[in-house]
Parts: structure tokens; C-alpha cells; sequence
């Protein structure tokens, strides 16, 4: 099965903090695939790695069989209007209401007439359930709903991968049900290969065909959700089943409490 | 030697800064823009900085004009020279006071609104959501809001002077009872419409271009963080007020100097 | 929220606004006049020294402004300064012997050109010359003769004093 996205041997550098060191990843086309690991680990960066917008200090990342750093800024864009990136908050224009934010890429990108945006958008509008809700602003909308109007949009141009950077934080139940329904569906029903980058275990995985974990900017684990989950390396079992101890320690790196206690006593 | 690193140190961030806003500049101005699509961009962004500054700048223009009529009147009366209330007024707006105040309130009200609102749209990931749509932030967002304050800045300054010589006519004449026909006459016998009223809007001109320049780096370059976007917009004004008053200098020597 | 058609519309009003006034200020402000030919004729005078006098300064006849003047040159030759001046058509009827001279309006004021009517029944037309001019008067030059005057004064009271001793 061939593969839309190529990541090998990542490294990256943030100042004198290394991200990455080493990382390979492969995302099968048509697949949804969840790169999950505890906060500060670079989920992110790692998505505007393929997108593009960081540059890695050393390896390489293929999308679509090209080099995504070697590309020249207008390669560059053509092959980001084949992706769709939902960002966190989704990063909705809040000068323009629901209908026009998704129509902005169509409207950037195609010569379209006025009346086949028009379909287009409420079409899109329609797959997440917000047709009704086009001439709001996006001050109006929910946290949940804000995200699926971004998702609308990231899909307007019917891209061939799209990313989710932490879709399910911050939201209420019914609304993450919502969209764990949706990113699967949206996945099978218009052929895209699906990225996302969680930490909500449990729902990341009830969608996913593979998992990655990273954490310490390596590998800790992959493999189909299932083996994942139960995989028993100390590591990986704490980051999955949220211990509040183990390889990643509760205290942050200190000197031991008697000398802390005692040095204060000293002083006064 | 540590003072010698803070200093080094400093100075390559410095350099930095300006490099950056070098290269936002390039990227945003020296392209050929897209007519059809940037068109309704710049007159939306010439009706946000300039429409909306005009309350502000034909108050405090009727204002600084009644003042400086009223200040001109009392010192010159003192030399029986009150006749050249005129003149005085006329020159003072039309070569400093234009253009400078003009600029200063643009900053004030226009730049730093601009430097928010970059700021936040960054803030809120609506640049980084624009660049993976593929569309250039700094051609979308940028490049309007610099052409905008382009415009915007000498019709302003235009509004301005009239509004502030108005002011001066309305003390000066309706109030102290001056002679109308010497107050024009006066005026129009020693304001040069090249090197008063065009040298003035030259400046303003270059005010214009240097603080929107300014304040859209500072918002397109701030933490995207609501301390990170306050201290940029702080930083807009006082970097645009301290660059009018600098370059005020210098345009001033440079037109005096038979430029 | 206002509609981009409406937008558009105030930025024209906006600009169309900054436009008019910019005329006022080139035509009511700074007397701009060169872009348009004014209706006249113009005369020309020579005279030793012109002091403030400079190009659009008012031309008048009985403290009435009939004119402006255009250009000013110093002849190569002669040294003195040719001064060209506009003068409406409206006043067709100025002797041609009448006299020009350089007047200071005040104290401080500008300098003017004052044209005394003669009794000549020629009139100035387009291209005639005002032989008859007065040089402005130059307020060192006359402070300066009235401090040598009072010098001259002075030492003869000087003398007087030293006599009395």
C-alpha cells in the first residue's frame, strides 16, 4: 500500500530544545492515522513539519512523493491545496461570518461563479450539520461548532489528506461525540487520508487504523490501536491509561524535600 | 565582558528586527499584486484607517487651528503685526503641524488598531490557518493594510490642514474680528503651493508608509499572546510616534536645504 | 456590517472629500493661479531695487489690489530689476505716464507695487513699460542715513560740551 506521507529520520531543534530526534512515520493513504503523546512533545510541530510552515534540522518529509523542503514557495502552495489543517481553535477569520470563511479558499483559489460557490459551501456546510447556522459570526458559534465550520473549510477544496491538531480538547461530550463521528465519516465518504494529533486516548483511538506514540521526541510505540493499548512497556501503559506515576515522574526534577526543607531552616 | 555580550546581543536582535520587517515588506509590496482581488482589500482597509480615523483628525484639527489663531493673535499683536495671523497659521499647519499631528493620531487611532488586529489574527491562528489554505498572509493581510495607510495618511493630512486653517479663520475672523479680505490675502501672498502645501504632503506621505510599516510588523511579529499583542501595540505606537518626529527632522532639512 | 458596495461608496466620498479640499488649499490658501492663464495684460517696470518684492506679491491702485506681479529679473546689463506684472482687463483705462512704486503694506507687512495714475490719455497695454518707478525703501539704508544724521548732531553737541568744560 503505498504511502501519502513519508517522515524520515526527523530531527528538529525549537532554539537549543530538541523535538525530534529520529522519527519515522508513515501515513498509508485513505487511512486514518492518530499520532498521540502527552503535552509538549511537538504534535504540533510536527504537523507544520508536513504542512510546510517549519523546516526540519535534519531528514526528510515526502508528501505526495515530493520533498516538502525542497519545494519552491509556489510548489509549495500548490501541494497545501491538496492538504486541509484544522487548527486547535480553529482559526476561523472572525471578520467574516460562517458562510464566507468557507467560502474564502473557493473564493482564492478558483474562479467559480457566485452561484456554485454558493452550492458548494452550504454542501460543505451540510456534511457537518451547520447549513442552518451561514450567516453567523464566528463569535456566535461554540467551541464545537467553531470546529466544524473550520472543518468545513479545510475541506472546501476536497484536499487529499487532512490534519486535526487536538480536535477533541476542550470539548463537551456530545460535541466530541460529534466530531469523532464526523472525521470518521468525512474520512471514508470523500476517499482523504486523516491525521490526528490527540491526546484523548480513548476517543483517538476508537477511529484511528494505526497509532503512533511519541514522547521525549522518539517513538515509544505503534501499531493498530488494539496492540497499542494493550501493549504493556511501562511507558507507553502510562501515557495510555493516565498514571499519575511512572517513567514520566510526578515531581518535577528538584533536590530531594529534606535538603529544599532544611537549606530554607538554615537561612533564617 | 558580560555588559559587552548584552550589548552584542542586543544589537543582533536589533538587526534582526529590522531584517525581518525588510523582508515583510518585500514579500508584501514588491509583488505583483492581483488587481481584481486586492482592489476591494485596500478600499476596505482605507475605509477601516482612514474613514475612521476622520472624526479624530477634524476635532483636534479645528482645535489645534483655534489655538495656534489664538496664540498667533496674542504674540503678534504685540508687534501691531496681527495681520500675519495668516501667514503664521498657514505655514505652521501646512509644513509642520499637518502632517506631524496628523500622523501622530493616525498612530494613535489607525496603528495600533492595525497592530491588534494582526496581532490577534495570529493570536487566534488565522495566519497560519490562511498560509496552509495557500494563500500568503503578507498578500492577503499585509499588503492592503500597508497600501491603505499609504493612502489614507496625505487625504488625511489634506483634511487636516483645510480644517485646521478653518479653525484659525474662525478665531482669527468670526471671533476677533479680523479683516477677511487681509487674513486670505495675507495668506495667499506668502503660501507656496509647492513648497508648503506639496512638501507637506510629501512628508505625510512618508509618514504614512513608515508608520503602517511599523505597526504591521510589530503586529505580524508579536508573541501570539495577549501580553505578547498589548506590549506590541505599545511598542507600535512609540516606535511610529518616535519615527514621525525623527524623520520630521530630517524631511524638514532635507526640503529647507533646497531640496 | 456594512456592505462592500457602501464601503466603497464612503472611500470615494472619503477621497472625493480630501480632494475638494485639497483645491482649497491650492487656490484659497497658497493663490495658486498659474494653473490657469489669468485673463489680463501685462506691463513691465524697471527699478534700482525691489527689496521684499517677490513673484504673486499684489499689485494696487489706491490701496486696491488691480493685480499681481509674475516674474521678476535682473537685467545682465543695467543691474537693476525688471519686474513683469499682470494687470486685470477690467482696468484697460491707466495712463500710460503714471508712475510705479515699491510700498512696504505696515510696518512689517509685504512689499507691494503702488501705481499712481497721470494724466496721460495713452493707457498701459500689453507689453508697455512704467518709465516712471520708485525703488523701494530699504530700512537699513534709512536707518543708516539717520544715524549718521544724528552722529553728525551728536558731535556738535559733543564740541559744545567741551567747550563748556
Amino acid at each position: 500500500m503505498d504511502n501519502l506521507v513519508n517522515i524520515r529520520d526527523l530531527h528538529f531543534k525549537h532554539n537549543s530544545h530538541i523535538v525530534f530526534r529520529g522519527v519515522n512515520i508513515d501515513i498509508p493513504r485513505g487511512q486514518v492515522v492518530s499520532i498521540m503523546g502527552p503535552s509538549g512533545t511537538g504534535k504540533t510541530t510536527l504537523l507544520r513539519l508536513i504542512g510546510g510552515q517549519l523546516q526540519p534540522t535534519a531528514g526528510h518529509i515526502q508528501v505526495a512523493d515530493k520533498n516538502i523542503h525542497r519545494l519552491t514557495r509556489k510548489e509549495l502552495y500548490q501541494l497545501r491545496k491538496r492538504m486541509g489543517f484544522l487548527f486547535q481553535s480553529g482559526g476561523l477569520f472572525t471578520h467574516l461570518n460562517v458562510f464566507e470563511n468557507v467560502a474564502f479558499p473557493l473564493r482564492e483559489h478558483t474562479k467559480l461563479s457566485e452561484a456554485m460557490i454558493r452550492n458548494l459551501v452550504l454542501m460543505k456546510l451540510e456534511m457537518v450539520g451547520l447549513r442552518g447556522a451561514r450567516d453567523l459570526m464566528p463569535a456566535e458559534l461554540s467551541g464545537g461548532m467553531a470546529r466544524r465550520v473550520a472543518l468545513a473549510r479545510a475541506i472546501a477544496l476536497d484536499p487529499e489528506l487532512i490534519m486535526y491538531d487536538e480536535p477533541f480538547s476542550g470539548q463537551d461530550p456530545i460535541s466530541m461525540g460529534v466530531l469523532v463521528k464526523l472525521i470518521r465519516t468525512l474520512n471514508d465518504a470523500l476517499g482523504l487520508t486523516t491525521i490526528i494529533v490527540s491526546h484523548d486516548v480513548q476517543e483517538t483511538l476508537s477511529i484511528a487504523d494505526y497509532a503512533y506514540v511519541i514522547a521525549d521526541g522518539k517513538l515509544i510505540g505503534q501499531g493498530c490501536p488494539k496492540s497499542v493499548y494493550e501493549d504493556t512497556s511501562s511507558q507507553l501503559n502510562q501515557f495510555l491509561h493516565g498514571l499519575p506515576d511512572g517513567p514520566v515522574p510526578f515531581h518535577y526534577s528538584a533536590d530531594s524535600l529534606e535538603q529544599d526543607l532544611m537549606g530554607e531552616s538554615w537561612k533564617h | 565582558m558580560e555588559a559587552l555580550t548584552t550589548l552584542g546581543r542586543t544589537g543582533i536582535n536589533i538587526l534582526r528586527q529590522y531584517g525581518k520587517s525588510g523582508i515583510l515588506l518585500y514579500r508584501a509590496i514588491f509583488r505583483v499584486p492581483n488587481i481584481r482581488k486586492g482592489f476591494p482589500l485596500v478600499v476596505q482597509e482605507v475605509y477601516d484607517e482612514g474613514v475612521s480615523s476622520l472624526l479624530i483628525i477634524l476635532v483636534s484639527s479645528l482645535f489645534i487651528g483655534m489655538v495656534v489663531a489664538l496664540q498667533g493673535h496674542h504674540t503678534l499683536a504685540k508687534f501691531g503685526a496681527s495681520q500675519q495671523l495668516g501667514p503664521l497659521v498657514a505655514l505652521s499647519v501646512l509644513r509642520e503641524l499637518g502632517p506631524v499631528v496628523t500622523a501622530l493620531l493616525f498612530a494613535g487611532r489607525a496603528g495600533s488598531a492595525l497592530t491588534a488586529e494582526i496581532g490577534l489574527m495570529k493570536a487566534t491562528e488565522q495566519i497560519s490557518s490562511m498560509e496552509m489554505m495557500a494563500v500568503d498572509p503578507l498578500q492577503r493581510v499585509i499588503a492592503p493594510r500597508l497600501w491603505g495607510g499609504i493612502i489614507s495618511m496625505p487625504l488625511l493630512t489634506i483634511i487636516f490642514n483645510a480644517t485646521a486653517i478653518y479653525g484659525a479663520y474662525l478665531v482669527g475672523v468670526k471671533w476677533l474680528g479680523m479683516d477677511a479680505g487681509a487674513f486670505w490675502s495675507n495668506m495667499q501672498a506668502s503660501v507656496s503651493f509647492h513648497s508648503d502645501v506639496v512638501n507637506g504632503l510629501i512628508k505625510s506621505l512618508v509618514f504614512g508608509f513608515v508608520v503602517t510599516w511599523i505597526c504591521v510588523h510589530q503586529g505580524y511579529d508579536a508573541e501570539p499572546t495577549a501580553a505578547g499583542i498589548s506590549s506590541a501595540t505599545t511598542r507600535a505606537v512609540v516606535y511610529s510616534s518616535l519615527a514621525i518626529l525623527g524623520l520630521d527632522f530630517v524631511l524638514t532639512t532635507m526640503m529647507i536645504g533646497g531640496w | 456590517m456594512l456592505s462592500q458596495r457602501s464601503i466603497e461608496s464612503i472611500v470615494g466620498l472619503f477621497l472625493v472629500f480630501a480632494i475638494l479640499l485639497l483645491m482649497v488649499l491650492a487656490f484659497k490658501v497658497s493663490g495658486l493661479t498659474s494653473f490657469f492663464k489669468t485673463e489680463g495684460y501685462t506691463v513691465t517696470a524697471i527699478f534700482d531695487e525691489i527689496g521684499q518684492l517677490r513673484v504673486r506679491s499684489a499689485v494696487k491702485m489706491g490701496g486696491v489690489t488691480i493685480g499681481e506681479v509674475t516674474a521678476i529679473n535682473l537685467d545682465p546689463k543695467s543691474y537693476k530689476a525688471i519686474v513683469q506684472m499682470r494687470i486685470r482687463s477690467a482696468m484697460s483705462d491707466i495712463p500710460s505716464d503714471s508712475s510705479a512704486s515699491i510700498l512696504t503694506a505696515g510696518l512689517l507687512g509685504d512689499n507691494y507695487i503702488a501705481i499712481t495714475p497721470m494724466y496721460s490719455t495713452i493707457f498701459l497695454k500689453e507689453g508697455s513699460q512704467i518709465d516712471e518707478t520708485h525703488s523701494a525703501m530699504i530700512l537699513e539704508k534709512l536707518i543708516g542715513q539717520l544715524l549718521f544724521k544724528i552722529g553728525n548732531s551728536g558731535k556738535s553737541t559733543d564740541t559744545a560740551k567741551g567747550a563748556k568744560q
